[in-house]
């Protein structure tokens, strides 16, 4: 029954979307209209949270910007996405990042993750 | 009225469920997506005959050893294999279509719209701030053990009784619904799907009967 609900969303589903988690800096290429003409706007912060599965999967990026924190939501597989470049790997041990929400400048910095070595 | 003017394209189907996808202009759309496959012309009503005009559509499988006589005559007659939902689609062009014609989701065209008609979910008994949207009783202010209750249900001495149809708690949903005006996104003919903008009554698994909508205007015909 499902199935048949898969064959749609196949159609929507991007694959060129890289493997990132929360703690992760992202840098969000924005295709953005204006009139006639389009553009690539770059959106760069840190991947606070992923939410759903699928389809609906969407994630929200957190930046600052001229002292102001700013968050953003994309759907994962929004075709306004031109491509999502993953900057730096997080060491973090939450899920949803909101704590950096309180967090000011040094304090809000995350580790970067140490690729395990051996194994 | 025994003559009906309108011509009505009718298909039933079974709503999977909802999902979302991109139009066009990059938006996110709802959409309830309705498999409407098998559908198959019984029976041709003729004004001659039946003093109306209308196609009798059937939709679903039917195993043969649950089918009853009468059922399974009036299959045999139009030739189909017996079918578990029967509906009438009342059309003044039902003389176009011929007993044992199937009819499948390409009888819509994207952007069209169409009535959908279903049962809707049954809420059980519920209470009339669920049913009839009821603003209830504070939920402070001393108010006791009454926060969800309707309140006055009339006069006293006069009238002395209870007005009929006043509307108080008791059986919600699965009613006949009927959404009016949906836009139909995308037709998959291949799979036999109908992606409609937004949301259709009664629940996954339901049978829906789509349309061609009443108020619908400036759509080819």
């Amino acid at each position: 029954m499902t199935n048949a609900i898969d064959v749609v969303d196949a159609a929507s589903v991007r694959s060129d979307i890289p493997q990132f988690r929360a703690g992760d800096t992202l840098k969000v290429h924005v295709r953005v209209i204006e009139g006639t003409r389009s553009r690539v706007q770059l959106f760069q912060g840190v991947c606070i949270r992923l939410q759903g599965s699928g389809v609906r999967r969407s994630f929200t990026v957190r930046k600052i910007s001229f002292g102001v924190g700013v968050e953003r939501t994309f759907p994962l597989h929004t075709p306004i996405i031109e491509k999502i470049e993953v900057a730096t790997r997080g060491d973090v041990r939450r899920a949803k990042l909101y704590y950096l929400r309180s967090l000011r400048g040094k304090a809000a910095k995350i580790k970067e993750r140490r690729e395990p070595t051996g194994a | 009225m025994s003559t009906n003017t309108r011509t009505v394209r009718g298909l039933l189907g079974t709503k999977l469920g909802m999902t979302q996808l991109w139009d066009a202009n990059n938006r996110m759309v709802s959409v309830t997506v309705i498999e409407a496959a098998s559908n198959v012309v019984t029976q041709v009503r003729k004004p001659e005959t039946d003093g109306y005009a209308a196609v009798q559509l059937g939709f679903g499988e039917k195993a043969a050893r649950k089918v009853n006589q009468p059922e399974a005559g009036h299959f045999a007659k139009s030739g189909v294999t017996p079918r578990r939902h029967l509906v009438e689609v009342r059309t003044a062009n039902a003389a176009d279509y011929e007993p044992g014609q199937q009819l499948t989701a390409d009888l819509f065209s994207a952007g069209e719209q169409v009535d959908v008609t279903a049962t809707s979910k049954g809420k059980g008994f519920a209470g009339v701030m669920k049913r009839h949207g009821f603003h209830g009783v504070g939920a402070s202010h001393g108010a006791h053990r009454n926060h969800r209750k309707p309140g006055s249900i009339g006069g006293c001495a006069t009238p002395g009784r209870v007005f009929k149809g006043l509307r108080m708690a008791g059986r919600m949903g699965s009613d006949t619904v009927t959404v009016q005006n949906v836009t139909v996104h995308a037709v998959d003919v291949d799979n036999g799907l109908l992606l409609l903008s937004g949301a259709v009554p009664g629940p996954r698994g339901g049978v829906v009967l789509i349309r061609s909508g009443v108020k619908a205007k400036g759509v080819p015909a």
